[in-house]
């Protein structure tokens, strides 16, 4: 048993924090959120000038070889920043699922793309069915000729108004069981008959509505086997969800920081408001949610890491995580008084993002209905 | 990160499963695992034969060193002991003495009180009970009144103690007594080790609201004690309590039992048919038991981190830690026992000596022994005072 970090990922938190602290400021973050993009190409081309949009890419493919468990090193402390972009869609949905299940061919053109920042990825996959499972998969792709030809509409898509590429799960055959008959196609930006809109969301995160109209995608982008795409879902769902996680518990920890700072230095009837025994009672519970949240995350990012079953774990840690981040931002809020209710306040900014990660992968209700089922309930 | 267990300790935690496994098949009926049971008139026979069979084992003080019958066992070892024992519900482990006492001597005694004491605990042949709350020092201990007067070789106790866990049953008391009436807080208070056969020594049983006898009032009457079971200096006693602290603090044992309450929990939820339906089919069971288990989960993995900082920080570590594992650990043994409670419906109240009570009445018994644990050992309040202050570095205001 080892529960330390690596030296490298103590660097690398470290070095992700301070870039972020100078190239990110909260100034930014909100300015972006209303921006149409809702991302700076600047900060991007920075980004993968690090070499973070490669962190998980091999070496061979233009990225930095290093592990799973490492990006989650640095999704907290994009989450603890709140990174607007299309990080988390271009790495976590888009390289992870690529290094899973594609060709060498697919490799070779589009990791060094991701690597390099040049190329900007997602995923669609939930529709207006909303729900993350395969039976909420209805688009439909139809094969003509050479090609396929995909309609139906995919909605809560990150970043697909930008994207070059959208990995998009569409439906092949009717099968005996919903996971049956479900293939992902690489479809290029540009393609006729794709229309991406945002979706105005609590956290302005551009999460959209992509309509595919006769959109006609060769063969060859199909990514994985015919009609036995939902392994490659369900992988990826799993890396997603504590990817989330990991931003999320970011998220959580400088709430949490932010809040124990204010009551420092909240002085109301002549002493700091964290003096009085109410506002500790916060903390304190906030702190144990956050400590135990990032326990439980490390845990099971590792097995997914390693490869390990471990969609048991990953949905208890979403369960726990999902509940975490919103007391924490929730507690945030009522401990920073009225200015905490504010549109130009930072807590504001937290507390939409955990309403909308909660949501994301999975609500908790759908995590602890994993969970039963593992119990064998 | 690695979280994998070496081979080595893999073998261990399969040694330590057979052994209880086995060994608590001999349980007296309706056995839960609580001190409740251990102190219990028909449970202290068998705790104390299991103590025996530990020691026989070599596995009954395995974190002291080898000169007092122990074996140096890394912390990882006692997490995986622990994690076992407590889903096993296992019996033996005498907390005071093997858990609190010895580690105490070990960091303050002197080398006469180690020989005297540590090796009657280390064979199973003493138990021990604590002398530290009274009835007006609970969650503010070091304002605490029983006084030990010295007199020639001896000191003379007078005064009371209150929530006594077992002592009934105990051979010795460690406990604090006021050495300075100058000093009203913990400058002046002393550490004492107390044969309970000393004239003078009166215990009254307190019993709780369901039935249980765990607690005691001990009183003092000019109790003789000779100056040489005096652990440290006199008015240093508050600093020897510090020592204590040096054991395994994870409550990962908690963890696991409740994890085995849940297995046994989710099995009648199967089984039972309610309107026609299993109530494994009822949306609010599914969700209430998939929430304790994410929560149970939640409280092995902080368990595993605290075992962890406390293997690498030579036993010492930072008080936060072990408060947050307390009051959590108690908070959702609490949650737990109420929702089985409810899960139940009617026959949740049965008490477990009915042929009706389900699970043999777990729930009955759980749902008011639950509340003793958050206060017990620090009350849940002062765990977050603790976590704020030490913690946090919030403003500390009492």
């Amino acid at each position: 048993m080892d529960l330390d970090f690596t030296e490298e990922q103590e660097m690398l938190r470290t070095s992700a924090r301070d870039f972020l602290t100078t190239e990110c400021p909260k100034t930014m973050v909100r300015e972006l959120e209303e921006s149409e993009k809702g991302y700076s190409p600047e900060l991007w081309r920075k980004m993968a000038e690090l070499g973070w949009m490669g962190l998980v890419i091999p070496e061979k493919y233009g990225g930095m070889g290093m592990q799973f468990f490492d990006l989650i090193v640095l999704l907290e402390e994009m989450g603890r920043n709140i990174v607007p972009g299309p990080f988390f869609s271009t790495v976590v949905l888009g390289a992870l699922p690529i290094l899973t299940a594609g060709s060498e061919e697919q490799k070779k053109e589009l990791l060094p793309k991701i690597a390099n920042g040049e190329a900007i990825v997602t995923l669609a996959l939930t529709e207006p069915t909303a729900t993350y499972e395969a039976s909420g998969v209805k688009l439909k792709a139809v094969a003509r000729d050479d090609s396929f030809v995909l309609n139906g509409t995919k909605l809560f898509v990150e970043n697909a108004h930008i994207a070059d590429y959208i990995i998009c799960v569409a439906r092949t055959k009717k099968g005996a069981k919903p996971e049956d008959g479900i293939t992902l196609f690489l479809v290029e930006a540009g393609t006729p008959g794709l229309k991406c809109e945002v979706v105005p969301t609590i956290a302005l995160d551009k999460q959209c509505e992509v309509v595919l109209k006769n959109v006609t995608v060769p063969k060859k982008t199909m990514l994985g086997e015919l009609d036995k795409g939902w392994p490659i879902v369900a992988r990826t769902l799993e890396q997603a969800t504590i990817a989330k996680c990991a931003e999320m518990m970011g998220g959580a920890q400088a709430t949490l920081d932010m809040s124990v700072n204010y009551a420092k230095e909240r002085v109301q009837y002549g002493r700091p408001i964290g003096s009085f025994q109410a506002i500790q009672f916060y903390l304190a519970d906030m702190w144990m949610k956050v400590d135990m949240g990032k326990n439980i995350l490390y845990e099971a990012a590792w097995m997914v890491s390693e490869g390990l079953p471990s969609r048991e774990k990953v949905a208890m840690a979403k369960g726990w995580v999902n509940e975490t981040y919103k007391f924490v931002t929730e507690r945030g809020v009522q401990i920073h008084g009225a200015i905490g209710t504010t549109r130009d306040h930072d807590m504001g900014l937290y507390f939409r993002r955990a309403w909308a990660a909660d949501l994301a992968f999975g609500n908790t209700e759908f995590q602890r209905e994993v969970v039963a089922g593992y119990l064998g309930l | 990160m690695d979280f994998r267990l070496t081979p080595e300790q893999e073998a261990l935690k399969r040694e330590f499963e057979e052994f209880f496994k086995k060994e608590m098949k001999n349980a007296p009926p309706g056995w839960a695992g609580a001190l409740e049971n251990l102190f219990s008139e028909e449970g202290f026979p068998f705790h104390r034969h299991m103590a025996q069979r530990l020691a026989q084992k070599g596995w009954l003080v395995r974190p002291w060193p080898k000169e007092y019958g122990g074996q140096n066992a890394p912390m990882i070892e006692q997490l995986i002991f622990s994690e076992v024992l407590g889903y096993h519900r296992g019996a033996g482990i005498d907390i005071f003495g093997v858990g609190m006492l010895g580690p105490t001597l070990l960091a303050a005694g002197s080398e006469e009180q180690k020989r005297e004491h540590l090796p009657p605990i280390a064979r199973a042949e003493i138990f021990w009970c604590q002398g530290w709350s009274e009835p007006n020092a609970g969650s503010d201990l070091a304002s605490l009144t029983t006084r030990a007067v010295r007199d020639g070789d001896d000191y003379i106790i007078n005064g009371q103690k209150i929530w006594t866990s077992g002592a009934q049953h105990a051979d010795w008391m460690f406990m604090l007594a006021r050495t300075n009436p100058e000093e009203k807080r913990s400058r002046g208070l002393s550490f004492f080790l107390l044969d309970m056969k000393t004239p003078g020594v009166t215990i009254r049983p307190l019993y709780s609201m369901e039935g249980s006898h765990l607690f005691n009032e001990v009183f003092f009457d000019d109790v003789r004690v000779p100056a040489r079971n005096r652990v440290g200096e006199e008015n240093q006693g508050w600093a020897i309590t510090r020592a204590t602290m040096n054991f395994e603090r994870s409550n990962v044992g908690m963890m696991s039992g409740l994890r085995r309450d849940l297995e046994e929990l989710v099995e009648f939820c199967k089984e039972t048919r309610w309107n026609g339906k299993t109530l494994a089919q009822n949306p609010f069971v599914r969700h209430t038991l998939a929430q304790i288990a994410i929560e149970i989960e939640a409280g092995r993995a902080m368990s595993y981190r605290i075992a962890w900082i406390q293997e690498k920080g030579g036993l010492i570590m930072a008080a936060h830690a072990a408060s947050a594992a307390k009051v959590y650990g108690s908070e959702l043994a609490q949650r737990f026992a109420y929702a089985g409670y409810e899960i139940m419906g009617l026959y949740g109240q049965v008490k477990r000596d009915s042929k009706w009570a389900p699970l043999r009445g777990r729930f009955e018994s759980a749902s008011q022994l639950c509340m003793g644990m958050n206060i017990a050992a620090g009350t849940s309040e002062v765990q977050r005072n603790l976590i704020a202050w030490v913690g946090l570095g919030l403003p500390r205001t009492i």
